[in-house]
């Protein structure tokens, strides 16, 4: 970061003159602060992965040995020699061979029979519950965005890599930074200047267009912190980076494993972020499931293995924490499009090298059913309440209302 | 003039001033006659696709894939330009909040042909009367390829469309039961789709006869009794008059009495244009505080109008790369719940994404409305240019500095806070 310094207090001298110009705020000592400011040693660092669609995860941590599963699914089923054996009569798809290994080395737990009470099969409802943590009635703010709130309003905190900001970023007063793949570069000179001088304040102008400049505000900020992950130039300059084993390795090709990759670099060079949100779409598999799926969690597999591998060679790395979901699972029986309709509870998966591996909830049966699906056996919001304690080391109560139990998912 | 049309082009806004609220609204919402830039944006045509390559030719499945891409961004240039060329917006407006609301993938459909088809439907049917829009959309060939229609069948269902159909097309959630999804699902069996000749039909061995209880109601439905029975649910006006409220009026939703005159208005003939009307004749629609947020393709068509600019003038590469650094692309939503309304589209990255689409596009588009005034009216002309009514205090000072380079004065102007909303 040093060697960038320079060029981006030119960017920033130029910024904060035009807007002391305007009228506006303390440009350079909020750049200041975030630079001089990293992220202590040892912090705590979420990674939320979504998976949408509804990933069917009675194909991804597989009951292959249950005849109940065979006979419901027979031409999607996996036979019990395809899948990577985890134990108790389940395994995990073909497709997740880093996984597998996380597994055996202890860094890998596998939370079973996850949902909400009642569950709804619509994915934009079911996506809008695990987003804004609340089954009940619908809310406006996601659980991470209530994390912000609750603690110092700064957008820096939470950092989605998708070109949408995702629901669960979005809290009452702060919504969570998006940092673009392809880069964040600035324009130098009068246009740097003007375009800066659009983000301050103008009295009396509507809401969403004090928003808008607002995000230009903290586009500024953003790049003057996180810019450096993602600006390819300078990312091999990144010392972490550079010394890193497989920084970008050759499964770096797919949206998700450059996702994680800017990630990976953000939490190297201690980034004040403590959630990174990431995405992979594609999972409403109700046609000829078996090969699209695989193809998905193969994917899946190498980007968040490699991320793992890559956190577990660095004291900063070690304290991050991923978490993978979907919006529900799948039907228990298949169609007959070789694919599975809309179903309820699924399983998730928490990796990190401070995970407590190993399975954590009851496997739902396949035979005592809800109509057609799964009964859930945890909810999910205890899984949320455990990484809010354990990892960003809040109280969950804030985010989630009282009363949620901890699950013993992390080592420390 | 943004909301209900695709935002002035340089002089319009003038023009509507003097006719008035009420005359404008009337004459952007009937359109009169041939359109000219309609007529100099013919459609491109498409060859029927050649027979899939096997499994195992590669190379032959590439090339497939290549050409299948290619046609896509074909159509997706071809409507941008459609919609910066015509003189009369409200067709493209309306078939542009369609393809919001029947959201689908030409990355499932695959075939360009497809979803033009579905395109033209929406246009053909997208002011009229709801019923037989929805009637055409339940057995669309793209809809059927995109939501698993054409794998439905008797003793067989895949709930995917039936299940949409209602969620996100005509009642919206909460207003059925899971019973009632799998029960529409039997009604909708039997439609297959044939992509040579870009047509579904029904094949009666693969439709079951039920008979079905969809919300209480038991008959032995097909696609289209389904979806009246579906269209007279007291629920559905309100979704359809939400729907619209949504994407031209406000992101708060509408109190009960307007809502209930949105309804009246939609009345017993489902008249989209009637709703509209009511919608935008409506305080909320006048409050000067009352703002939508611009999605990626509004913004970027209203910036061809304002500049006078068919795509074809600008690196292929800018529009692409553009809208989906921005995260909207036609003809690929994300899913079938279509695009996000309001603040997700103001990401940090959105106005530096935006200042860079506009780079491209002051390089090549006419300036003359600003480059023609002295440069200290320039800021102002710039507003009157993008359909502004003005900039702020803010924005003016922030411009003012670049008064002497056009291009960059236009380009940061596209990327300001006030030209990523609709006024």
């Amino acid at each position: 970061m040093k060697v960038l310094n320079r060029r981006r207090f030119l960017t920033y001298s130029g910024a904060a003159a035009a807007v002391a110009a305007a009228g506006g705020i303390g440009w350079k000592e909020l750049a200041d602060r975030t630079r001089t400011d990293p992220l202590p040693p040892g912090t705590g660092v979420l990674v939320v992965l979504t998976m949408y669609g509804g990933n069917d995860g009675l194909n991804t941590v597989i009951p292959a040995g249950d005849a109940a599963y065979q006979s419901a699914r027979p031409n999607l089923a996996y036979a019990e020699h395809e899948v990577l054996d985890l134990g108790e009569g389940l395994g995990l798809n073909p497709g997740m061979t880093g996984l597998k290994k996380q597994w055996d080395g202890g860094t890998l737990a596998v939370v079973r029979g996850v949902s909400y009470p009642q569950p709804d099969h619509s994915h934009f409802r079911s996506m809008d519950i695990w987003q804004t943590a609340s089954p009940d009635h619908p809310l406006s703010t996601g659980w991470i965005g209530r994390w912000l709130d609750a603690n110092g309003r700064d957008p820096l905190k939470a950092v989605s890599l998708e070109p949408v900001l995702p629901p669960l970023l979005a809290g009452a007063t702060t919504a969570g930074a998006a940092l673009p793949l392809t880069g964040l570069v600035l324009p130098k000179g009068p246009v740097g200047a003007a375009f800066a001088a659009m983000g301050g304040p103008s009295a009396g102008e509507p809401g969403l267009q004090a928003f808008a400049a607002r995000a230009i505000t903290d586009l500024h900020r953003t790049v003057d912190t996180l810019g450096p992950a993602v600006d390819a130039k300078n990312a091999a300059a990144t010392p972490a980076a550079a010394g890193a084993k497989g920084a970008k390795g050759a499964k770096g090709g797919n949206a998700l494993g450059t996702q994680l990759d800017v990630v990976a670099r953000c939490v190297e060079m201690g980034a004040p972020s403590r959630v990174y949100s990431v995405s992979l779409g594609g999972f409403d598999t109700h046609a000829d499931e078996r090969g699209t799926q695989q193809r998905l969690l193969t994917e899946v597999d190498a980007a968040v293995s490699g991320f793992l591998t890559r956190m577990a060679g660095t004291d900063r790395g070690r304290h991050v924490v991923l978490m993978a979901y979907s919006e529900f699972g799948r039907r228990v029986g298949a169609n007959a499009n070789q694919g599975t309709d809309h179903g309820t509870a699924g399983p998730m998966l928490i990796a990190g090298s401070g995970v407590r591996g190993g399975f954590v909830g009851a496997q739902p049966s396949l035979t005592d059913l809800d109509a057609g699906d799964l009964l859930p056996s945890t909810d999910f919001r205890d899984v949320y309440a455990t990484l809010l304690a354990g990892v960003l080391g809040s109280d969950p109560a804030p985010v989630l209302g009282p009363g949620r139990s901890t699950l013993p998912l992390l080592s420390t | 003039m943004q909301r209900v049309g695709l935002g002035p082009r340089p002089g319009e806004l003038d023009t509507a001033a003097a006719a008035g609220f009420g005359a404008t609204l009337a004459a952007l919402t009937g359109p009169t006659g041939p359109d000219a830039g309609a007529v100099a944006t013919p459609p491109p045509s498409f060859p029927a696709p050649a027979a899939r390559p096997g499994k195992n030719d590669i190379a032959a499945r590439r090339a497939q894939r290549q050409l299948e891409a290619g046609q896509a961004r074909q159509l997706m240039g071809w409507w941008l330009d459609r919609m910066a060329a015509v003189d009369q917006p409200f067709p493209e407006r309306m078939t542009w909040f369609w393809h919001t609301h029947f959201a689908t993938s030409v990355q499932k459909v695959r075939y360009a042909s497809l979803m033009y088809g579905q395109n033209a439907a929406q246009r053909r049917l997208g002011a009229g009367d709801f019923r037989a829009l929805a009637q055409a959309m339940v057995v669309d060939p793209a809809m059927l390829v995109w939501l698993d229609g054409g794998g439905n069948a008797v003793g067989k269902p895949n709930e995917n469309l039936a299940r949409e159909f209602m969620e996100l097309f005509t009642l919206g959630v909460g207003n059925y039961s899971e019973t009632d999804v799998r029960q529409a699902a039997r009604a909708l069996t039997g439609w297959q789709v044939n992509t040579v000749a870009d047509t579904a039909s029904l094949n009666p061995r693969r439709h079951d006869n039920g008979p079905e209880t969809v919300l209480g109601a038991t008959a032995g439905y097909d696609a289209s009794s389904l979806v009246n029975m579906l269209l007279a649910q007291p629920p559905s006006p309100k979704f359809i008059a939400g729907r619209i409220w949504t994407r031209f009026v406000s992101d708060t939703p509408p109190d009960p009495a307007t809502l209930a005159t949105l309804v009246t208005a939609y009345g017993p003939s489902h008249d989209v244009t009637a709703l509209l009307r009511a919608a935008v004749s409506t305080p909320a629609f006048r409050d000067p505080g009352s703002v939508l947020v611009r999605q990626p393709v509004e913004w970027l068509v209203a910036a061809l109008r304002a500049l006078r600019l068919p795509t074809s003038k600008l690196p292929p590469a800018a529009i692409y790369q553009g809208l989906t650094g921005l995260g909207q692309v036609p003809f690929y939503p994300p899913n079938v719940g279509g695009w996000p309304a309001g603040t997700p589209w103001l990401t940090t990255a959105a106005a530096l994404t935006r200042l860079k689409v506009a780079g491209a596009l002051v390089k090549v588009g006419d300036l003359s409305p600003v480059t023609d005034v002295a440069p200290s009216q320039r800021v102002e002309a710039t507003a009157a240019m993008l359909g502004l009514p003005a900039f702020t205090a803010r924005t003016a000072t922030a411009l003012a500095p670049l008064a002497a380079t056009p291009p960059q004065l236009v380009a940061t102007a596209l990327a300001s806070p006030e030209n990523s909303l609709n006024a």
